[in-house]
């Protein structure tokens, strides 16, 4: 239930009053409720949660993991 | 996929584990919090390649494994009435009661239904006007969102014939309970990624202030994992404890604010047992007196109900950290993912089912990096 997957929102539509999307997740596709992410949009990677996209995934952000592993390596050289 | 397959590969994995070999100097007990993070540790044989210095021990994270006994008999009882269509992710089904399980409503003619989420059963409302439409609302901070937007939107739709079976339970007051504990060994934490998506982590620094242990906002890919475990241990080695976030593309300090907003008008907190462990104070959520018209436990008849548990199965204890599953007398034997005697052996977060499932005690690690799910 905790296990969010990111997709990448292919569609946005409204049913019921509530903004809606088609998220893809590599080739899966199910409908995702985008009430909770105002500023996503076509194309932007999203977590979801029992149908409910709680976060968009940040490719700035992203890049830190990059930078922890260019430090590792970094550091083994100099040792 | 992306933001994924980049997570999985065993060559950045393994130069974290040597850096985590380089920096630890004695032996640490880190707890991750998440069963989803369990499972992930165990799938990909990372419990195994981490040094033996470090003791994982595996918290009460699952949802389906701390939902109280008593609210799953009052779902089990819900769930017969004939004019009742039970609604529940599909985890829930197969936790046994104090007598039997959703599963067994359902082979005795119950409409017992499985929705991936909170609004296909609003739907489900929609579209039988002459029917209950009852949702087993459970899960941490992660499923808050989804469950109370299902109130809202039922409202907004002007549906008198939904309602929710609340049991909601918070990551915060479970850990502070775990480091008040006169018993706990516990150092560090890794705390849940997706949990703290939504909730943020800016209730971690108190904790941090008044037990100095760290505690590290994690993810669940092999990637994300061992970069928690070494920032814990970095931490740790250096004498030092502060909430830091090592999942910053799905993270931030403030989280969802949208969703906490949401959270709040609908829900409250109220104290919260936790199946195995106990009642944590002030470590539910349930809902507000203005939507008590969604509240299945008013519209049912369910006060009345004592629940009894299993003698044998030792999930209390597990949920816990003080034993580990092979411990259990019925570990693998009595209990089965397919014949449960305990929550913790059903659900894909539980650790005896993570245990059951990818435990590879004679054949030593595997290789990491498989191909996406």
């Amino acid at each position: 239930m905790c296990l969010g997957v990111p997709g990448q929102i292919v569609e946005v539509r409204e049913r019921d009053g509530l903004r809606m999307a088609t998220v893809d997740f590599g080739g899966t596709r199910r409908e995702v409720c985008l009430a909770y992410v105002p500023e996503a949009g076509l194309g932007d990677y999203v977590v979801v949660h029992v149908g409910f996209a709680i976060s968009v995934v940040s490719e700035t952000e992203a890049r830190e993991t990059q930078a922890l592993l260019e430090e590792i390596e970094g550091s083994s050289r100099e040792t | 996929m992306r933001f994924v397959d980049e997570y999985r590969d065993a060559g950045p994995v393994h130069a974290v584990l040597a850096e985590i070999r380089k920096r630890i100097s004695r032996p640490w007990v880190l707890m991750e919090i998440c069963g989803g993070q369990t499972h992930a540790l165990m799938r990909y044989g990372l419990d195994q390649l981490l040094p033996e210095a470090i003791e994982l021990v595996h918290g009460p994270g699952c949802p389906v494994c701390v939902t109280p006994l008593e609210q799953l008999d009052k779902a089990l009882a819900i769930a017969a009435h004939p004019e009742v269509i039970f609604t529940s992710y599909g985890d829930m089904l197969r936790v046994p009661g104090s007598g039997r399980d959703l599963f067994a409503v359902r082979a005795a003619g119950g409409d017992v239904r499985v929705v991936y989420s909170p609004l296909d059963a609003v739907h489900l409302a929609q579209q039988n006007p002459d029917r209950q439409v009852v949702f087993f609302a459970i899960g941490f901070e992660t499923t808050a969102p989804a469950n109370a937007m299902s109130v809202l939107q039922a409202e907004r739709l002007g549906l008198r014939n939904f309602s929710l079976l609340v049991s909601h339970v918070r990551v915060p007051p479970a850990i502070e309970a775990i480091l008040s504990a006169e018993a706990n060994r516990v150092q560090g934490f890794l705390a849940a990624g997706h949990v703290c998506a939504v909730m943020g982590y800016h209730e971690y620094p108190a904790l941090v202030a008044r037990f100095r242990v760290p505690i590290v906002v994690t993810g669940f890919e092999p990637l994300d994992l061992v970069r928690g475990v070494l920032a814990a241990v970095r931490q740790l080695e250096a004498g030092q404890a502060v909430a830091e976030n090592a999942y910053q593309r799905a993270v931030t300090f403030d989280g969802n604010r949208p969703a906490q907003k949401v959270i709040r008008s609908v829900f409250e907190d109220c104290d919260r047992a936790w199946r195995g462990i106990g009642v944590i104070p002030m470590s539910g959520w349930r809902l507000r007196e203005v939507y008590a018209a969604f509240d299945a436990e008013r519209r049912f008849d369910v006060a009345a109900i004592r629940p009894q548990e299993s003698s044998v199965c030792i999930a209390g204890e597990v949920l816990q950290g003080r034993r580990r599953p092979p411990d259990c007398p019925a570990f693998g034997g009595a209990c089965t993912p397919e014949h449960p005697l305990g929550a913790t052996m059903v659900s894909s977060e539980g650790a005896c089912a993570a245990y059951f499932n990818y435990r590879r005690e004679e054949t030593g690690a595997v290789e990491i990096g498989c191909a996406t799910r």
